[in-house]
């Protein structure tokens, strides 16, 4: 059996933040095991820019955001296997891979820290109606074959989601000659970034359909054409409304869910409202020395904000390693309510530290001039104006360690929106 | 090229009677229309071994049903064919469901179907917590089973095509000709074989293939069901093939685990125009949906990772047609095996033999026969020590390819290179699942397509979804 102190399971910009932390921090022999054939995650077929404005500071495509994440990792003695899969993970932290050229792997782990990415919702999951032919994909596999394999995976293309692969995949297409003829969401508001629908759609006169969905797919071998139908206020299609849009592709981009079936079989309590794990400040899930980060978590929009909660893991791992973990008192839990959808972490330990606990949350709708705010017992602890809130964008706010004091075991901090 | 015996349609049926009939040392040609076998209604249907309660004393159906059961265990066994037997349970609802129930019970005794039993709430629910409280009783029928039907049908297909059988693919027959008791059987594509006999298999289409020798006596109609297919995370949500109770609306759809542990809802009946129409309707999936939370309330139906439709080939004579033609006694009718057409399957086969040996006369039997094919690998069933072995020998199993289903690229490349090789996504899918999880080829599409394009010597332009033109990728990239 192998022994490491640290397995990190995806080697994304997660993983690979995840263990260059560790590492910086003290921790010896880490593994990252990366079952594709590179590390970079879903980062190497993201050849537009906009990657690490917030991080790095300047615009950086997919592929060169992960290279100066794959370079610092060269540069450090962390092992790392690619084309290796991580098939099982027990209950003490014995993690199973399988290679080419090690076969099957039994790894035995001090910590491990699971930075497993997402996968796109496919169509099942939403049920569209009609044929099942070829030229049905999500933008995800569209955007492979474009960018790594050098296929156009269609010529006249409608887009369901707005989620931003989708819009990025519109972009995308349209340059490589393609007519993107419409791309339709069902809600009232894109689930993408701002930027994305200015940069991706608005530029290239594509029409963003808004409370739109598809409601049938044609053709028999290729999608010959899909019907797209208005929504109502609960989002059912509004007979009458169908429109006919000829077309040879179908792409996806309905959204994300993330990859956590390891998760679930060493028994690590999921949140139902992100898919990914229950976890602590330092990302540390209930199953202890197992820490969790990046879209595994849940689906982040930007990069920059990966690499930030994947250093706090590997930060938190590290501690755990070497000795340094302080065991908390007690722990207290946060929840969105009026408007937000979901925050994580889900829980703090209250273990004396003197650090600001960041918070992230997403909204469930658009929000315009809305004030969010954080109470305990009914008293206002955090209050901040904000011109605009959306799905798409995920927020952040820092707790300061003063306002965590004197909570009792189960405590709730409630984060919500007003306005 | 000439032939004894040509059997057109490789589902299930045509693919069975292929398998017996390639015993006897006779030139035997199985033809189909599509890019694979399994294309037809073999790959879409409720994958139940059924007891053999619901056929009308006395009718092919249920003799067939009740010996096709009995040989089908054996049989996939044999094929290492997925099959569990797990039972089924009708459940009724009312006081008056309770005596239909007595009815089936009843039936099934006269049909000889061994096992059966009725029990009461208590009972039921002890078997089945997750069903409906407002369940009285059910009839248990421990001879159900579930069953993989495409893979039923590969493997007697593979095993027909090891024994020689000749295999054409893309073969749509239109037109046949009869001359010095000759058949020539024609294709779309320009094609042609010649054979002494033939077997119409044709399932939907068998009423088409009987009308060209001038045989009008047989009537189809397609009868659509639709399907909804939920994810591993619902499994053991029940452990039993749960049915309605018959009703004058219908049969009624059934919840039933798979026997990849997937759940299994449907089907939605409804007559249609025309026999192509395998789309799926909001409609009768919300109806679906409706009537399965009618038998298990809180099964999550949000947990759906696709949807899909199959054709009953219903006769208008009401049982299946297993006969001569009365045009031309050379040519043998397989028609109007609708449900329970899977289970009866086998007993088919059998008696489709007895016909051919009875209007052929004594055929000399293979000195050498494959009664079955090399057992594919399945990587995701092996123990660590199995799974270590076969990486040692060779390294492209411990690819894993499609990772929602455990799947390497060894057991691809063996599904290009098999008895019957897989030629497009579809025909990997159904060999490896690859493809069939809950991302639904998301992520390993891509992949699989390359292996694909690699191992058959051709560009990814010319790799399909099932064949004609379901190409993935239209051009490449500027
Ligand atoms: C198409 C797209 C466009 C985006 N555009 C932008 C943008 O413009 N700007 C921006 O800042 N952000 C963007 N993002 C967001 C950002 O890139 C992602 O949120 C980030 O890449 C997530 O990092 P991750 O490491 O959590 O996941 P991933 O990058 O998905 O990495 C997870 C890795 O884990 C591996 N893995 C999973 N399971 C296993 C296992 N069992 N064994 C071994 N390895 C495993 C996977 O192969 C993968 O390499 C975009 C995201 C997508 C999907
Ligand atoms: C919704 C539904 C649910 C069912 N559930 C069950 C069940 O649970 N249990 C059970 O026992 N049975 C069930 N059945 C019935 C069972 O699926 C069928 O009886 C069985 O699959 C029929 O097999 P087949 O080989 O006759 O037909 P098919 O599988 O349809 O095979 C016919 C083949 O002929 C080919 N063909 C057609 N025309 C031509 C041509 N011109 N030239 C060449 N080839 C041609 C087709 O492509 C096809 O491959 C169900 C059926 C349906 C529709």
């Amino acid at each position: 059996m192998l022994k490491y102190d640290l397995v990190v399971v995806g080697g994304g910009p997660a993983g690979m933040a995840a263990a260059l932390k560790a590492k910086e921090c003290g921790v010896e022999k880490i593994l990252i095991c990366e079952r594709d054939e590179t590390l970079g995650g879903i980062l190497e077929q993201c050849i537009h820019t906009g990657f690490g404005l917030h991080y790095f500071g300047e615009e950086l495509s997919g592929p060169e955001y992960a290279a100066r994440f794959i370079e610092q990792v060269e540069k450090t003695d962390i092992d790392v296997k690619v084309n290796t899969m991580v098939l099982d993970i027990t209950t003490n932290n014995v993690v199973i891979a399988i290679n080419k050229q090690d076969g099957l792997m039994e790894i035995s782990a001090t910590a491990i820290v699971l930075a497993m990415g997402c996968r796109e919702r496919p169509r099942g999951a939403i049920s569209i109606p009609g044929t099942r032919p070829a030229g049905v994909m999500t933008a995800g596999t569209a955007q492979r074959f474009a960018n790594i394999d050098g296929y156009l995976p269609g010529k006249e293309v409608v887009i369901l989601g707005s989620g931003d692969i989708g819009l990025i995949m519109a972009r995308r297409m349209t340059l490589e000659g393609a007519k993107v003829k419409a791309v339709c969401e069902l809600m009232p508001y894109s689930g993408g970034l701002t930027r994305n629908i200015v940069q991706c759609l608005d530029d290239f006169d594509i029409p963003l359909k808004l409370s739109h969905t598809v409601t049938e797919i044609r053709g028999k071998d290729r999608v010959e054409g899909v019907t797209i139908s208005k929504v109502d206020g609960n989002l059912k299609p509004i007979p009458g409304t169908e429109e006919y849009i000829p077309c040879d592709t179908l792409m996806l981009s309905v959204g994300l869910l993330p990859e956590n079936e390891l998760s679930r079989s060493v028994g690590i309590r999921l949140d139902k409202v992100t898919g990914g794990a229950v976890v602590d400040q330092y990302r540390e899930t209930n199953h202890e020395g197992i820490f969790a980060c990046g879209n595994v978590l849940h689906v982040h929009d930007l990069v920059d904000f990966v690499t930030q909660e994947a250093q706090t893991a590997g930060e938190g791992a590290a501690n755990y390693i070497l000795g340094k973990k302080e065991y908390a008192d007690y722990r207290i839990h946060t929840k969105g309510i009026n408007g937000v959808r979901y925050v994580v972490p889900q829980r703090i330990s209250m273990d004396g530290s003197e650090e600001p606990v960041k918070l992230y949350f997403r909204v469930g709708q658009v929000f315009t001039n809305a004030t969010v705010k954080v109470t305990r017992n009914g008293n206002v602890i955090y209050a901040k104006k904000k011109r605009k809130l959306a799905p798409g964008e995920m927020e952040n706010i820092v707790i300061k360690p003063e306002d965590l004091q004197d909570f009792s075991e189960g405590d709730y901090l409630f984060i919500e929106v007003e306005g | 090229m000439s032939y004894d015996i040509a059997i057109i349609g490789a589902g299930v049926v045509g693919s069975l009677i292929a398998r017996k009939m390639s015993k006897y040392d006779i030139k035997i040609a199985l033809v189909e229309k599509c890019n694979d076998v399994a294309m037809g209604t073999s790959k879409a249907n409720s994958a139940i071994v059924h007891a053999g309660f619901d056929a009308m004393p006395g009718s092919l159906k249920a003799e067939l049903n009740v010996r096709g059961t009995k040989l089908m265990g054996y049989l996939c066994d044999e094929l290492s064919v997925p099959f569990k037997n797990i039972g089924s349970l009708v459940i009724a609802f009312s006081e008056e469901e309770m005596e239909t129930l007595q009815e089936l019970y009843d039936r099934g005794m006269e049909n000889n179907v061994p096992g059966m039993k009725i029990i009461g709430q208590d009972r039921l629910h002890e078997l089945e917590p997750n069903v409906s409280k407002r369940a009285l009783g059910a009839l248990w029928a421990k001879t159900a089973s579930i069953v993989c039907p495409y893979e039923l049908t590969l493997a007697a297909a593979e095993v027909a095509v090891l024994n020689g059988v000749d295999l054409y693919r893309n073969f749509a027959v239109n037109d046949i000709a009869f001359e010095n008791e000759i058949f020539t059987i024609k294709a779309k594509n320009g094609k042609e074989i010649e054979a002494k006999y033939v077997i119409n298999a044709a399932g939907i289409y068998s009423d088409y293939i009987a009308s060209l020798i001038g045989d009008n006596s047989i009537e189809i109609v397609a009868r659509k069901g639709e399907y909804l297919l939920m994810d591993k995370s619902l499994g053991g949500v029940v452990n039993h093939v749960i049915f309605q109770c018959p009703t004058k609306m219908g049969k009624g759809v059934l919840v039933t685990p798979t026997v990849d542990g997937n759940i299994l809802t449907g089907p939605s009946a409804k007559d249609i125009e025309g026999k192509d129409d395998i789309t799926t309707t909001t409609d009768e999936l919300d109806m679906v949906r409706k009537y399965t939370s009618y038998s298990i309330p809180n099964v999550k139906l949000n947990a759906v990772i696709t949807s899909f439709a199959g054709l009953r080939a219903h006769s208008t004579k009401g049982d299946f047609i297993i006969e001569p033609s009365k045009v031309n006694p050379h040519f043998i009718n397989v028609a109007g095996i609708e449900s329970p057409g899977l289970s009866a399957a086998p007993a088919i086969a059998e008696y489709v033999q007895d016909i051919m040996l009875d209007v052929c006369g004594r055929l000399p039997k293979k000195v050498k026969w494959h009664r079955t094919r090399p057992e594919p690998v399945r990587f995701r069933e092996l123990s660590t020590v199995e799974r270590r072995e076969l990486i040692e020998n060779d390294p492209a199993f411990g690819q894993i390819v499609c990772r929602c289903e455990t799947v390497t690229e060894g057991e691809i490349i063996a599904a290009c290179h098999g008895p019957i090789p897989a030629v497009d996504m579809d025909g990997v899918k159904r060999r490896t699942r690859a493809g069939m999880g809950r991302c639904q080829s998301g992520f390993c599409g891509p992949k699989v397509a390359e292996i694909i394009a690699r191992e058959r010597g051709k560009d990814l332009l010319e790799v399909t979804k099932f064949g004609d033109n379901s190409n993935i990728v239209v051009g490449k990239t500027k």
